[in-house]
């Protein structure tokens, strides 16, 4: 049933009927196997990609990297629990390699982005060092390319 | 100057295909959700696309020998072994061609001289018939009918052999109808053709697009391969048709004739384009499944929702396309896709322009998102009922 989530993943507005009509079962056994992986935690939930570069909304995101001090017991989920309460922080990753917690954060301004670093985050128990990325451009997130609206090119040959 | 005169009687001759009237009105009327394409609704799978670009990177802008580079050939020649066990010779029995188009050109180039039958059954793919007629033939229009899936059978093929038949045209799977031929039907048209001089030009362009079953080749059949010109190519099932690249695989004796003409008409298909096609032939296989299971999906959605706006279906088991009946309102197939283009607001194509047992019914591809397909289907709902 891998196949049905991944449909859902590419295209969250698919009903259960069209997923039905398409993987050829009945539309209960949509409905309920959709409730199921709802109740199991398997979806967590249905968003919209926006491209708000298109919109008026005052808009920066950032990547930061934080080098975190591991908690005896509790490793980095503590120190990511903390982080990830805020709600400027959008995404928060434990990573291998040369950083701990990578972060990614979205506010109006530069500025604000930046203050939330310096008073919120930096300042934390077990962080150790930030390093704030900001995010200049989108080309693709979540599988999708940003830009220009595909228009149908195709020439009409039969 | 006289051009009527100038111009050949022959190519004057040829009816210019009905379609192109009805995609000129399709370009006037506004706000349309059109169905009509005959392509893929993907971009080529970005590793066979970045082949093409390495060889133009490495300077490779050079022409190929005729019959296409040797390594293309064999790895055509692994494919057809792979995929579908036929075996051909990369050296011989193998010419890479400007689109499956081509393929089919130099077939009736090589094969007809003037007077010759070509047995095409219809509905079917619209260039055969102008193809044979180029070259002083007569084609002879076969209707397959819905009745038997649209598929060719035994007795109408039998019944449309004459001591003049040169060729029969194997359009299958089929555009516009989706039908298919298993290996029992096969083996039905062989039995006709055993013991006769009849060749077969296999039109196997949407092979990879077969949904529940794996296509056959007629050449698949015993004693069938020595009578078989396989015509192929890479639009359909990698989504490559602006690469313009297709190929013939058929017995040596033929193909020597065959790459002739090509040597002469085109030289050699594009490079770019077969640098590519070596990358999809070995490392393709994924993106054919993907795609087709994505077709398969959208098929699905669309027999049931033309049945369920009423509209009778038969189960299309090949290509991106069915063909459902739209007779019953009163209505000619071009009358009724003119007004459901202009009052519906949505275009897909008249059966009558796929030559004779097309009247009746129209071709509507399913090469689109499910969104756009489900926008089409509320449209014609709204049509339909508006004509009940």
């Amino acid at each position: 049933m891998d196949k049905i989530l991944k449909m859902l993943e590419d295209d969250a507005t698919l009903t259960p009927e069209q997923i039905a009509l398409m993987c050829e079962k009945e539309v209960g056994e949509i409905r309920d196997l959709i409730k199921k992986y709802e109740a199991d935690g398997v979806i967590l939930g249905y968003k919209t990609i926006i491209d708000w570069d298109k919109t008026d909304r005052e808009y920066v995101s950032a990547l930061i990297e934080l080098k975190v001090l591991p908690q005896r017991d509790r490793g980095f989920d503590k120190v990511a629990e903390k982080i990830y309460n805020y709600p400027e922080v959008q995404s928060v990753y434990l990573m291998s390699g040369s950083f701990d917690l990578a972060v990614f954060i979205e506010g109006k301004t530069m500025r604000e982005v930046a203050y939330f670093v310096a008073q919120k985050l930096a300042p934390l128990e077990y962080i150790q060092a930030t390093a704030t990325h900001f995010i200049l451009r989108k080309y693709k997130d979540k599988g999708v390319v940003y830009g220009n609206v595909e228009v149908d090119e195709r020439g009409n040959i039969i | 100057m006289d051009y009527a005169n100038l111009l050949s009687q022959t190519v004057q001759q040829i009816k210019p295909s009905g379609i192109r009237k009805f995609f000129d009105l399709l370009e006037n009327v506004q706000d349309v959700v059109a169905l009509t394409v005959g392509q893929p609704d993907f971009a080529t799978p970005w590793h066979i696309r970045e082949a093409g670009i390495a060889s133009l990177e490495q300077g490779k802008t050079y022409y190929t020998s005729n019959a296409g580079t040797i390594d293309l050939r064999r790895a055509i020649a692994e494919y057809l072994e792979r995929r579908f066990a036929l075996t051909y010779a990369p050296e011989k029995e193998i010419i890479v061609t400007v689109g499956g188009s081509e393929a089919i050109d130099l077939t009736m180039r090589a094969l007809i001289e003037p007077g010759d039958e070509v047995i095409v059954p219809t509905p079917s793919f619209v260039c055969y018939g102008p193809l044979v007629e180029m070259c002083h033939g007569v084609p002879v229009y076969l209707e397959t009918k819905a009745k038997d899936n649209f598929k060719l059978t035994a007795d109408d093929l039998r019944a449309a052999i004459t001591p003049k038949t040169k060729l029969l045209v194997l359009p299958f799977p089929n555009n516009p109808t989706g039908a298919i031929m298993t290996r029992e039907d096969l083996e039905a048209i062989a039995a006709v053709l055993r013991g006769t001089n009849v060749l077969v030009l296999s039109d196997e362009i949407y092979a990879e697009l077969t949904y529940g079953r794996r296509h056959v080749s007629i050449a698949n059949i015993d004693g069938m391969a020595e009578r078989t010109i396989l015509a192929s190519g890479f639009s359909k099932a990698y989504a490559m048709t602006g690469w313009r690249l297709g190929y013939i695989a058929a017995p040596a004796p033929l193909a020597k004739q065959m790459l002739k003409i090509h040597q002469f008409a085109v030289m050699c298909a594009p490079t770019t384009s077969q640098f590519a096609a070596i990358e999809a032939m070995r490392n393709g296989d994924e993106d054919i499944e993907y795609m087709a299971e994505e077709y398969n999906r959208r098929r699905r959605y669309i027999v049931k929702g033309l049945r369920e706006i009423g509209l009778e279906c038969f189960e299309p088991e090949g290509a991106f396309y069915v063909f459902p009946k739209i007779a019953g309102f009163g209505l000619g197939s071009d009358e009724f896709c003119e007004r459901l283009l202009n009052e519906g607001k949505v275009a897909i194509v008249p059966g009558t322009a796929f030559g004779p047992g097309g009247e009746g019914f129209a071709r509507i591809s399913y090469a689109y998102s499910v969104k756009h397909i489900t926008e089409a289907l509320a449209r014609m709902e709204k049509f339909i009922a508006g004509l009940r």
